[in-house]
C-alpha cells in the first residue's frame, strides 16, 4: 500500500477550534497577526533570495519558470498486473499527464515473489503492480517510450533490481542507455525513519544505494538515480519542518557517500531530485519549498564546495496530501487538493501529483481521476498564477517564515549530527521518537479539537461511509503465481545457480553489484530470490523500538 | 472458557508444561488474586532446580538482543528457557510499552522459550515479590533456565535481580564516569559485568577501567571475582558477533564456581531468607491495613505525624501492640 | 498509580505493508489510559501473534490493516486462537477494511473493526466497555 493514498485517524466532533493557540501552523509556529518590514529586516535580497534561476535558487530553479516550462503534471499509473498497468499508462499519456508514477504492490515492495507464502492476499495489493521477474517489466513497459516518457518507479529496497531489470529490457528494445530517463525513488534513508519497507540493515542498504548512483552516473546520464522524498516522513506524522529538515540531511548523507564512492559532486548531484507533500498550511508549504531550495544551494555549494550550478539546484516533484483527505463529505477533498497544489505551484514545484478526491474511501473512478488531472490544468492555465515568476517573493510572511523555517531545519542537523550522523540517529531509533510524538500530538489536536478538520471534527454530518479497496482483480494472485511458476520452471537452472552465487560473490565485496544484477534478471531470476540471497550476506533489519 | 478450569487444574497443566496455562497462573500472581497463595503453594515443591540468571543494565545497553543470543546457546543445550522481561510503567497513566518481545524474536517459532513481559506497575507487595512469584511459575513449568531482565534504574529493579544465582551487569563504552558512579552498586550485584558494544569507540578504555576496578577490590581466597566480558550483541550478521560464546563459557563457570563450593548453599539460603522477608512485611502490612480499615484509625494516625504529634516509628509500635501482639 | 487489575494488549501489526503512523498512535493512546501494552511490530505472521498474545495472557489483540489482506489475516488469528483454546482473546482491529468484509470479519469472530476517522477515544471506551470481568 503506498502511503499517499492513507488517511489518518481523527475525531469528529462539532465545536470549532480558537484562541490564540490555533494560528499555529502545522510545524507548530506561532503565527503573528500581522508581519511587516520588520520581519524581514536581515534578510539580503540579493544573496537570500537572487533571481529565479539563479543562486541560491529561493525564487526557482528556472529564469522563466512556468512561463516557458510548465511544471510536469505526473499521476499514478499502477494496477495489480503489469499489463493492466501498461494499459493505464497509456491512456493517462493520451488524457495529458506528462509524467507516470509507478507504485508497487506490497509483495514487490517487501521484495517478495508473488508465490511467496507470505504474500498470500496481498499480491497485487493496493494499487500497485505486481513484479517478480524481468517478464514482468517487459510488459509493463510495452509500447510505452521509455526514452521520453519519465516514469518514476516508487520503488525503494528494490530499487537495484528493478533498474537492472529496466536497464536490461531497454537493451533487448535497442535503446540507447545514455537516452534513458525516468527517476526510482530508492531513498532508503526515509524507509528507515518512515515507511518501514527495508530488509536489509541501513548501511548495505546504502552501499545498494550507492551502486545504483554510480552506475546511473556512467551509463544513464539522464535518468534520477535518488528521488529524496519527504513525502512519506510527512505521512508517517513529520511536521512540514521535520520533514524538510530530515529529508535535507537524508539528501546530504547521499551527497556525503557518493562522494565516498570516490564520484565527484557535481557528476552525480545534478541528478538528484526531491519529492516533497503540499500539506494543508498553505504560506507554510511555499515557505518549506523556497527553503528546500536556499538551504540545498548554499550546502552544495558552501559545503561540498559544488562547482557546478545544477548540483546547487533542488528540483522537486510534490504530490497534494493523502493524508489530509477525509472519508467524511469526501467532496471537500477537492478543495483540499486544489488550495493544495496551488501552495505546491506557488512554491516552485517542477512536478505535481494531486490525488483524487475519492481516494480515502473508494477506487478513484476514471471521474475523479480526470477531475485531480483537470484541477492541475485549470491551476496552469485558467489562474493566471503562471503569468509572473514567484509571485509571492518580498511578502513579509513569506519571507519571514522561509527564514524560519531555515532556523529551525538547522537546529535539526545539530541535533542529527550530534548523534552521529543520520544513519546512527536512525540505529538509535531518533526518527521514531519523533514522528510518533509528531503524529500522536496532530491526532491529539484533532481529538481536542485544537486543529480543524472540516466535515470531521467541525460542520460534522451523519453519513453512511463505507471503504472501497483498491483490491486486485480476484483470481490475479493465483493467475500471477501461476506464470511465475512457468517461468520458475522453464529457465536455465543453472545459469540461476551461477547468477545467485555471483550476486553472493560481490555483495560479500566492494564492486558495484549492477553487472550481477543485470545478469541475474536476463537469465530469469526473480526479485525474491535475489533479496533472498542478499539477505544471506547482509543479514535483516528490524525496528525494535516503540515510543 | 476462561473462567472454567480451576486454579488446581491450571497448575496441574502447568507442570505438564502448558504454556496457556502457565501465562493464566502468572497472571493470577501478578495481580495477587484470590488464589495467588494457594497457586505459589502447589508451585512451589516444584521449584528450584533452575538456573536463574539475572540481566540488568541501563536502557540502550542491548539487553534484549543480549537475552535473544543466550536464550539461543542455553536451546543449543537443549535446555527450556524461560524469561521474564521487566519494564517500567508510566508514572503518569499506569500503562506500559512492553516492546521487548520485538528484540526476542528470533525464538518466536521454538516451543522450547517462554516470554512473558512484565510492567514495574506499582504493586503492592513490592515489584521483587511479584517477579519471584513469576519466576516460581516459570521453574515449575518445567524451564531449566530463568532469565530476568531488568531496567536497572530503581532499587526496585536491582532488588528483582537479587534472586539470581548469577547475575549479568551490562555496561556500554562511553558509560565511562557512570561506570564509576555505578562501581559500589554493580560491585554488589554483579557476578559478570558485560561490556556490551565492544565495538564502539572508546571500549577500550571502558575495559581497562572497568578491570582496573575489579583489581581494586578485595575478594578472599577462593571467593568469585567478578569478570569482565566485552561483547556485541547488536550485529546483522551472526559473524559480526562477538563474546557470546566466551559470555556463556564463564557464565558456566560462575554455575560451577556456585555448585562446587558451598557458596550455592549460601546463595539458596539468603534467597529463601530475601524471599521469605518480603512475603512477611507484605503480609504483615495486608494484616493490619485490613485491622485498620474502616476504623478511620489510618488517617488519624497519618494526620498526627504529619502534625507532629506523633511520629511513625512510636505509632508503629502502638499498632504492632494492638493488633499483632494483643497479649501485652 | 493504580493497582490491580491492567488490561494488557497485544498490539501488532501483520502482512507486509509497513505503515505503522495509525498503530503506533493508538498504541500509545491505550498506554496513556492505563493499559499495558505489548507491542509486536511489524510483519508478523498470525501464528507468532497467537503465541505471544497466548504467552503474555493478553485480554485483546489488536491488529491494523491497511494493505487489502484482512480477509486473510484475520481468519487465521482466530483460528489459531481456536485451536490453542483461547478463543477468550478478544480480536479487534483497525484500518482500511470495507463494510461487506466487514460483516464477514465480525461472524467470525472479530470484536470491533475501527476504520479511517475513528478517535482514539473510541477504542478505549470499547475495550473498557467489552474487558470489564
Amino acid at each position: 500500500m503506498d502511503n499517499e493514498n492513507g488517511t489518518e485517524t481523527v475525531g469528529r466532533g462539532d465545536k470549532g477550534s480558537s484562541g490564540e493557540d490555533s494560528f499555529r501552523n502545522l510545524s507548530g509556529f506561532k503565527i503573528k497577526a500581522l508581519y511587516g518590514p520588520e520581519d524581514i529586516s536581515h534578510l539580503n535580497p540579493e544573496t537570500d533570495l537572487g533571481l529565479p534561476g539563479e543562486y541560491p535558487f529561493t525564487r526557482g530553479i528556472h529564469k522563466t519558470m512556468y512561463r516557458q516550462r510548465p511544471w510536469t503534471i505526473r499521476q499514478l499509473g499502477s494496477l495489480d498486473s503489469p499489463s493492466r498497468a501498461n494499459e493505464r499508462i497509456r491512456h493517462l499519456l493520451k488524457m495529458g499527464a506528462t509524467g507516470i508514477s509507478l507504485c508497487l504492490d506490497m509483495p514487490t515492495i517487501m521484495g517478495k515473489d508473488s508465490d511467496d507464502p507470505l504474500a498470500e492476499g496481498e499480491v497485487g495489493s493496493c494499487g500497485g503492480v505486481a513484479i517478480d521477474s524481468i517478464e514482468d517489466m517487459r510488459h509493463l513497459l510495452e509500447g510505452i517510450p521509455i526514452d521520453e516518457v519519465s516514469i518514476n518507479f516508487v520503488s525503494n529496497s528494490q530499487s537495484a533490481v528493478l533498474l537492472a531489470m529496466f536497464v536490461a529490457v531497454a537493451a533487448e528494445r535497442n535503446i540507447p542507455l545514455e537516452k534513458l530517463t525516468g527517476t526510482m525513488q530508492n531513498d532508503i534513508l526515509k524507509e528507515y525513519q518512515a515507511q518501514k519497507s527495508y530488509y536489509f540493515p541501513p548501511r548495505p542498504s546504502m552501499r545498494l544505494t550507492v551502486n545504483t548512483l554510480s552506475f546511473c552516473n556512467k551509463f544513464l546520464p539522464r535518468f534520477n538515480p535518488i528521488s529524496i522524498s519527504g513525502y512519506h516522513l510527512a505521512s508517517a506524522g513529520a511536521t512540514p519542518v521535520q520533514e524538510l529538515a530530515f529529508t535535507l540531511a537524508n539528501g546530504f548523507t547521499y551527497v556525503e557517500e557518493g562522494i565516498r564512492s570516490g564520484l565527484s559532486v557535481d557528476s552525480f548531484a545534478p541528478r538528484l531530485s526531491f519529492f516533497f507533500k503540499a500539506h494543508n498550511d498553505f504560506f507554510e508549504n511555499i515557505a518549506k519549498f523556497r527553503a528546500a531550495r536556499r538551504i540545498w544551494a548554499k550546502t552544495m555549494r558552501e559545503r561540498f564546495e559544488a562547482k557546478d550550478r545544477r548540483s546547487c539546484i533542488l528540483r522537486m516533484h510534490a504530490q497534494t496530501s493523502g493524508s489530509s483527505l477525509t472519508a467524511h463529505q469526501a467532496e471537500n477533498n477537492i478543495i483540499r487538493v486544489t488550495t493544495q497544489a496551488l501552495s505546491a505551484v506557488l512554491g516552485g514545484t517542477q512536478s505535481l501529483h494531486t490525488n483524487a478526491f475519492d481516494e480515502a474511501v473508494s477506487i478513484p473512478t476514471t471521474g475523479s481521476e480526470k477531475l485531480a488531472l483537470r484541477t492541475q490544468q485549470i491551476i496552469s492555465k485558467e489562474s493566471g498564477v503562471i503569468n509572473t515568476i514567484d509571485p509571492l517573493a518580498g511578502s513579509y510572511y513569506v519571507e519571514a517564515l522561509t527564514n524560519q523555517m531555515e532556523t529551525e531545519c538547522y537546529k535539526y542537523f545539530k541535533e542529527i549530527e550530534n548523534l552521529g550522523g543520520v544513519i546512527s540517529a536512525i540505529e538509535k531509533g531518533y526518527y521514531a521518537r519523533i514522528i510518533a510524538d509528531s503524529a500522536f500530538n496532530y491526532q491529539e489536536e484533532i481529538e481536542k479539537r485544537k486543529r480543524t478538520v472540516v466535515g470531521l471534527n467541525e460542520f460534522f454530518e451523519e453519513e453512511e461511509i463505507d471503504i472501497e479497496l483498491r483490491a486486485a482483480d480476484p483470481g490475479f494472485e493465483d493467475e500471477k503465481i501461476s506464470g511465475l511458476t512457468d517461468l520458475k520452471k522453464n529457465r536455465d537452472q543453472a545459469l540461476v545457480k551461477t547468477c545467485l552465487n555471483d550476486i553472493r560473490e560481490v555483495s560479500q565485496g566492494s564492486d558495484n553489484i549492477m553487472p550481477a544484477l543485470i545478469k541475474a534478471v536476463k537469465s530469469y531470476v526473480t526479485l525474491g530470490e535475489i533479496i533472498g540471497e542478499m539477505k544471506e550476506v547482509f543479514g535483516e533489519y528490524r525496528e525494535d523500538y516503540i515510543y | 472458557m476462561k473462567k472454567k478450569l480451576s486454579t488446581d487444574e491450571m497448575v496441574k497443566r502447568l507442570l505438564a508444561g502448558d504454556r496457556r496455562s502457565a501465562a493464566r497462573l502468572i497472571t493470577l500472581v501478578e495481580n495477587e488474586m484470590d488464589d495467588h497463595h494457594r497457586v505459589m503453594s502447589l508451585v512451589y515443591p516444584h521449584t528450584g532446580k533452575a538456573m536463574i540468571l539475572g540481566i540488568t543494565g541501563a536502557g540502550g545497553a542491548g539487553k534484549s538482543t543480549l537475552t535473544d543470543h543466550l536464550i539461543g546457546k542455553f536451546r543449543n543445550q537443549g535446555k527450556k528457557v524461560g524469561v521474564v522481561v521487566v519494564d517500567p510503567s508510566s508514572p503518569f497513566s499506569g500503562g506500559a510499552f512492553l516492546g521487548d518481545r520485538i528484540r526476542l524474536q528470533s525464538h518466536s517459532r521454538d516451543d522450547g522459550v517462554y516470554i512473558r513481559s512484565m510492567a514495574s506497575r506499582g504493586y503492592l507487595g513490592g515489584l521483587s515479590r511479584a517477579t519471584y512469584d513469576v519466576i516460581r511459575i516459570m521453574e515449575a513449568m518445567g524451564n531449566e533456565v530463568v532469565i530476568v531482565e531488568t531496567l536497572g534504574a530503581g532499587q526496585d529493579e536491582v532488588d528483582v535481580i537479587h534472586i539470581a544465582h548469577t547475575c549479568l551487569v551490562l555496561v556500554t563504552p562511553g558509560m565511562g564516569d557512570d561506570i564509576q558512579a555505578m562501581k559500589a552498586g554493580i560491585m554488589e550485584i554483579a557476578d559478570i559485568i558485560v561490556l556490551n558494544k565492544a565495538d564502539l569507540d572508546g571500549a577500550d578504555r571502558s575495559l581497562r577501567h572497568l578491570q582496573g576496578a575489579l583489581t581494586a577490590g578485595s575478594f578472599e581466597e577462593g571467593e568469585w571475582m567478578p569478570r569482565v566480558v566485552s561483547t556485541v550483541s547488536v550485529a546483522n550478521k551472526p559473524e559480526d558477533l562477538q563474546g557470546i560464546d566466551e559470555l556463556t563459557e564463564t557464565i558456566a563457570e560462575h554455575q560451577a564456581y556456585l555448585r562446587k563450593s558451598e557458596v550455592m548453599d549460601q546463595v539458596k539460603y539468603d534467597r529463601v531468607e530475601q524471599e521469605l522477608g518480603l512475603i512477611f512485611k507484605d503480609e504483615l502490612q495486608k494484616i493490619i491495613f485490613r485491622g485498620l480499615r474502616g476504623t478511620g484509625k489510618k488517617r488519624e494516625y497519618i494526620e498526627s505525624i504529619i502534625e507532629q504529634q506523633n511520629d511513625p516509628y512510636s505509632v508503629v509500635k502502638e499498632v504492632l501492640n494492638n493488633y499483632l501482639i494483643p497479649g501485652e | 498509580m493504580s493497582r490491580g487489575r491492567k488490561k494488557r494488549i497485544l498490539i501488532a501489526k501483520p502482512g507486509l505493508d509497513g505503515h505503522d503512523r495509525g498503530v503506533k498512535v493508538v498504541a500509545r493512546a491505550l498506554r496513556n489510559a492505563g493499559m499495558e501494552v505489548i507491542y509486536a511490530g511489524l510483519h508478523q505472521t498470525p501464528l507468532q501473534i497467537v503465541n505471544a498474545a497466548i504467552d503474555e495472557d493478553v485480554d485483546a489483540i489488536g491488529l491494523s490493516i491497511l494493505s487489502g489482506a484482512h480477509n486473510t489475516i484475520f481468519p487465521k488469528i482466530i483460528s489459531f486462537l481456536k485451536d490453542r483454546g483461547a478463543s477468550d482473546i478478544l480480536v479487534f482491529g483497525g484500518g482500511t477494511i470495507p463494510k461487506k468484509d466487514l460483516k464477514n470479519l465480525k461472524s467470525l469472530g472479530i470484536g470491533e473493526i475501527f476504520t479511517t476517522g475513528t478517535d482514539t477515544h473510541e477504542i478505549i471506551d470499547y475495550l473498557d466497555r467489552t474487558l470489564k470481568r
